[in-house]
């Protein structure tokens, strides 16, 4: 790309926030009541850290990995990318993540979270609810519809969330490699809001 | 002896000169502003239709459907060219979808634009787009932002001669690379630049569009509103009370109205998804034009905003 320089992060913005927010709608009333299914993913998650049984790195790393290979086809193939010509390598990349999670934590059982009850596990515990029980109510919050809500294991921004949450968790330098695309999905939808909230003015 | 384009040259010039005098316009306030392509001499309305993010709407019914509409006023009120990329997410799509349910096929100067880094591939790209626009063949194609101007553009030129074809130009926006252009311009023989052009963002007066005078090249003038930003600036302010001497009863008309008055400029491609806003920017190319002293007023006033 010549002249990068010239370019701002609202050059890279395809689409409208209203085409935005209504592909958003028309998914949620596509999949309609997967979405009651997502955020039982979530609070089953929750319930599994805290618990704390025997083999819940196995469920939870299972669960993760369906809400993100879910994604990948159904939100980011099937329809982001009728919107953003990007969209199928965010889905490879949502796909990566999916595999990581069956590779390493299903199959592998790599993952293993560590054990103390300090702040900082409490502090991954509310980061996790708030994805899956406060970010749906962004929509209405922003002036927007129910059925634009965005939800775990539905939507990518709360399921990137929601998922470092759980895996800052994780012990051992194996959770720098299971946190590198959820850190650059937040990254890359931190950028499309500021660029949506820009070009609208 | 004159060539072709020296004659439609001269011949254009007049017609803009008629459309300059405020009194001498004045006579059909309705009649829709036309330029000559200069390499052909055909007629083409000042104000099309572009379609960067505007139509970019996926499958979305409702939001097709509402696009459609767009484009039905827009040809209904007089525009012709609609302007595209595959760059554009589905905005080809969109417009293909229109052109096919409001039977506007053939009705419209169909523009788009060739965006991929291989040479090879660029043929195919070019069939794709035409496939979603559903046009027999495009009316002007450009190579998109230069890239690899240098395998694209011999493809254009040989599309051209085949046919396949009517006009082969290049596009660049926001003031980039603006020397390739020049050279470009001096060297191949494109009948259209694509630049960026409005009351702010003037730097094309300096050298590319005198040199597009001089070499006979059409002008189409993109983010006329610099993507709606120039016009939320100037909604701060209310209209000049002098905007009715040039029929203008908008901020968007006051731009379109500049940027079409210069004589060079063939077309200026503002976007929309409202019906209203197609309708007001279409009439802008209607009524009187301003002056070489009125353009300097509008400068002021839109710098001051």
């Amino acid at each position: 790309m010549s002249e990068w320089w010239t370019y701002r992060l609202t050059s890279f913005l395809l689409f409208s926030p209203r085409t935005y927010y209504r592909l958003l709608e028309l998914y949620n009333l596509a999949i309609w009541p997967a979405q009651l299914a997502g955020a039982a993913i979530g609070i089953a998650i929750i319930a599994l850290l805290i618990g704390g049984r025997r083999h819940h790195e196995r469920v939870i790393a299972g669960l993760l990995c369906a809400c993100w290979l879910w994604i990948a086809w159904a939100f980011l193939l099937q329809r982001y990318a009728q919107i953003n010509w990007v969209a199928p390598w965010f889905a490879a990349a949502f796909a990566l993540q999916g595999l990581l999670l069956l590779a390493l934590g299903v199959v592998a059982e790599r993952i293993v979270f560590s054990t103390p009850r300090g702040a900082a596990f409490w502090l991954a515990i509310a980061l996790l609810a708030i994805s899956v029980v406060g970010y749906p109510l962004l929509a209405p919050l922003a002036g927007r519809s129910w059925t634009t809500a965005e939800t775990f294991g539905i939507a990518p921004d709360p399921t990137a969330i929601g998922t470092i949450a759980t895996l800052v968790l994780v012990r051992g330098r194996i959770r720098w490699l299971l946190l590198f695309v959820p850190l650059l999905w937040c990254a890359v939808a931190a950028a499309t809001l500021w660029a949506m909230a820009t070009a609208s003015g | 002896m004159w060539n072709r384009r020296q004659v439609l040259r001269v011949l254009g010039a007049a017609g803009l000169f008629a459309a300059l005098r405020p009194s001498f316009a004045q006579a059909e306030p309705r009649a829709i502003l036309t330029r000559p392509i200069p390499s052909t001499g055909e007629a083409l309305p000042a104000v099309g239709l572009g379609s960067w993010i505007t139509f970019n709407v996926g499958d979305d019914p409702a939001a097709r459907d509402a696009c459609t509409e767009v484009m039905r006023n827009f040809v209904e009120a007089g525009g012709r060219m609609i302007d595209s990329s595959p760059m554009y997410g589905s905005s080809q799509d969109t417009i293909g979808y229109g052109l096919r349910k409001a039977g506007l096929t053939g009705r419209v100067f169909a523009a788009d634009k060739v965006w991929i880094a291989s040479g090879a591939e660029g043929r195919g790209q070019i069939e794709r787009s035409r496939q979603k626009w559903q046009v027999s063949r495009f009316d002007l194609l450009e190579v998109h932002n230069l890239l690899n101007w240098q395998e694209h553009l011999p493809t254009l030129f040989a599309m051209k001669a085949a046919g396949q074809v009517r006009y082969a130009g290049i596009t660049t926006s926001e003031g980039r690379r603006h020397r390739d252009v020049e050279q470009i311009m001096r060297s191949h023989p494109i009948d259209f630049v694509q630049v960026t052009y409005n009351p702010v963002d003037r730097e094309v007066e300096e050298r590319i569009l005198p040199l597009a005078r001089d070499r006979g090249i059409a002008v189409i003038a993109n983010r006329p509103f610099r993507q709606g930003a120039l016009l939320r600036a100037l909604a701060r302010q209310p209209l000049p009370s002098w905007s009715t001497e040039i029929d203008c009863t908008s901020w968007a008309q006051f731009v379109l109205k500049f940027i079409v008055s210069h004589p060079v400029v063939t077309c200026a491609i503002p976007a929309t998804t409202s019906v209203a806003h197609v309708r007001e920017n279409v009439n802008a190319a209607s009524g009187r034009l301003p002056d070489a002293a009125m353009r300097q007023r509008m400068i002021a006033a839109v710098e001051r905003g």
